[in-house]
């Protein structure tokens, strides 16, 4: 890889363009560090939204009105704030309430909840009131003459719902559900903020140490549209794969 | 009319809809307890004898945080205005028949779509000029209207979206029966198509607002004197006391519900009211 290295140290000198973050061995750790806690931040805050999302949609259908009522609550409470604000209210409100526990390997005080995992909860959550929405209208854009058809052919309300219902809602929730993952995967850089070193962290870092704003921003966009990119082409193979032929608009009308 | 929904026993599954009207009372109700709940808790933590209480501090400095978050709401507009503004031509000019200008309005909107909100924010406070000079008139760019074109470009590419996603989920009989009734393609967008998507744009247009409204807020990050760096700043003021962030940032919190709330519950109305079930 060397070469590579030198010739990115010589290109620096040629034309300007300053790119630390390949030649210089110390940017290029900190530099893949914060690539892969982006990565880690996105999969394990999609995989608990996701979780939330499921959880809240189906406790919303119990009869029990104040489990009900306390999704409602939750849901209208981290829809409606700033998730900034969510994030620092965690992690700087409730981080200074929470007891410090002793670190073995060190023999140091550190806090109970790291800076890492407030941002994980307060992401997930915030995404997951989303998902809750998007799973509860997929299942009530469900056509009624879907619902009526099938209670004509003699299905159950059980039957209805796991064989109708729900496969029909799976599908009407994915554009929006799809929308609300690329969101996340772009908002996990608020956990910026609160000096997660992600991504976003590192960059900074970098281009404070070397002034090469232009290109870090350059990079940083590149790098968040590329993984954008790959998280929209498996849900769209996904909407692909789920697709029904007359059900929603038929390709090239 | 007596609509199937009505004349059936409810089914487990509708019952969320039929409830509507209860349900948005219930939830008001606990949205209310939650937020004091939260307030109170964090209020209560932070009162200790011989300091001044929470609630003083918050209302004395109750008028510069307020004034900071009337900048949240004008940044949000203008945003909101201006992305809509240009996200809705470039919507339409996605679904257009000739091929290449549907694929560059495609490429812009997934562009401005994909990049993240807060390095677009960076990219434009950071890389603008701060003042432009026409004919050698000079228009200042102060920070603040920066943040308004960072917040503006991703607005732009989701109405473009939203006004996209609305056409084409307009059924595809719809499309063939103006045809073949002799419409043309422009008649067809803009008497058939256009009136239905509007009843389907209005929900998720507002909810994109809602959002843009939350995302004001990390304006703070690149220093614009908004809320959060209001509180920040008052916070600071009180002497750092740590124990005053979570109700300082529980008191933003509560200014954001309180606003953004009600556009949520309008929101909700207008979904059901122009919910199209066949």
């Amino acid at each position: 890889m060397q070469p590579v290295y030198d010739w990115f140290r010589e290109f620096y000198e040629r034309t300007g363009i300053n790119l630390t973050f390949i030649y210089d061995g110390f940017d290029r750790a900190r530099m893949i560090k914060g690539f892969w806690l982006t990565i880690e931040l996105s999969i394990i805050t999609i995989v608990l939204s996701v979780l939330v999302g499921v959880l809240g949609a189906w406790l919303q259908r119990t009869r029990l009105k104040p489990l009900r009522a306390a999704v409602d609550g939750f849901v209208s409470l981290f829809r409606n704030t700033p998730p900034l604000v969510q994030i620092y209210f965690f992690y700087f409100g409730l981080g200074f309430m929470l007891p410090r526990v002793l670190d073995p390997s060190t023999g140091s005080m550190v806090p109970l909840i790291t800076n890492v995992q407030w941002a994980i909860l307060s992401l997930s959550l915030f995404a997951g009131a989303f998902n809750i929405e998007i799973f509860r209208s997929g299942i009530e854009a469900v056509p009624n003459s879907m619902i009526e058809a099938a209670d004509s052919l003699g299905y159950t309300r059980t039957q209805i719902y796991w064989k109708i219902v729900l496969p029909l809602a799976i599908r009407n929730s994915l554009p929006a559900l799809g929308n609300n993952l690329v969101n996340l995967v772009k908002t996990t850089n608020l956990a910026y903020a609160i000096a997660v070193p992600e991504l976003m962290y590192v960059s900074k870092q970098i281009w404070s140490d070397a002034t090469n704003v232009r290109e870090m921003m350059i990079f940083l966009l590149i790098a968040y549209i590329v993984l954008v990119q790959l998280l929209v082409v498996f849900l769209n193979w996904l909407e692909r794969a789920l697709k029904i032929p007359g059900y929603g608009q038929t390709e090239g009308a | 009319m007596l609509r199937f929904r009505d004349a059936f026993t409810p089914l487990p599954f509708l019952g969320a809809s039929a409830t509507a009207v209860r349900s948005w009372r219930q939830t008001q109700r606990t949205a209310l307890v939650v937020l004091t709940a939260v307030f109170v808790t964090s209020a209560a933590m932070a009162a200790n004898g011989g300091q001044p209480s929470i609630f003083s501090i918050l209302i004395k400095w109750s008028p510069l945080l307020l004034w900071g978050f009337l900048f949240n709401l004008l940044i949000s507009i203008l945003s909101m205005g201006a992305g809509t503004l240009v996200g809705v031509p470039l919507g339409m000019l996605q679904t257009s028949p000739v091929r290449p200008v549907a694929a560059v309005a495609r490429f812009i909107t997934q562009f401005f779509r994909n990049a993240p909100w807060l390095v677009m924010l960076f990219i434009c406070v950071m890389l603008l000029p701060f003042e432009i000079r026409v004919f050698g008139l000079r228009i200042p760019f102060p920070d603040w209207v920066k943040a308004v074109i960072g917040f503006a470009l991703p607005a732009m590419a989701n109405v473009a979206e939203i006004v996209r996603g609305a056409m084409i989920s307009v059924p595809s009989g719809q499309w063939e029966s103006a045809e073949s009734l002799g419409f043309t393609r422009t008649q067809c967008v803009m008497k058939i198509i256009l009136p239905q998507c509007i009843k389907r744009m209005l929900p998720p247009w507002m909810n994109l607002y809602s959002l843009i409204t939350m995302a004001t807020v990390n304006a703070s990050v690149v220093g614009v004197n908004e809320m959060l760096t209001l509180t920040a700043q008052v916070h600071a003021a009180e002497g750092s006391r740590p124990e005053l962030l979570a109700p300082l940032y529980a008191y933003s919190l509560v200014c954001f519900f309180i606003y953004a709330y009600p556009i949520g519950k309008w929101t909700e109305y207008l979904e059901r009211k122009y919910q199209v079930k066949d």
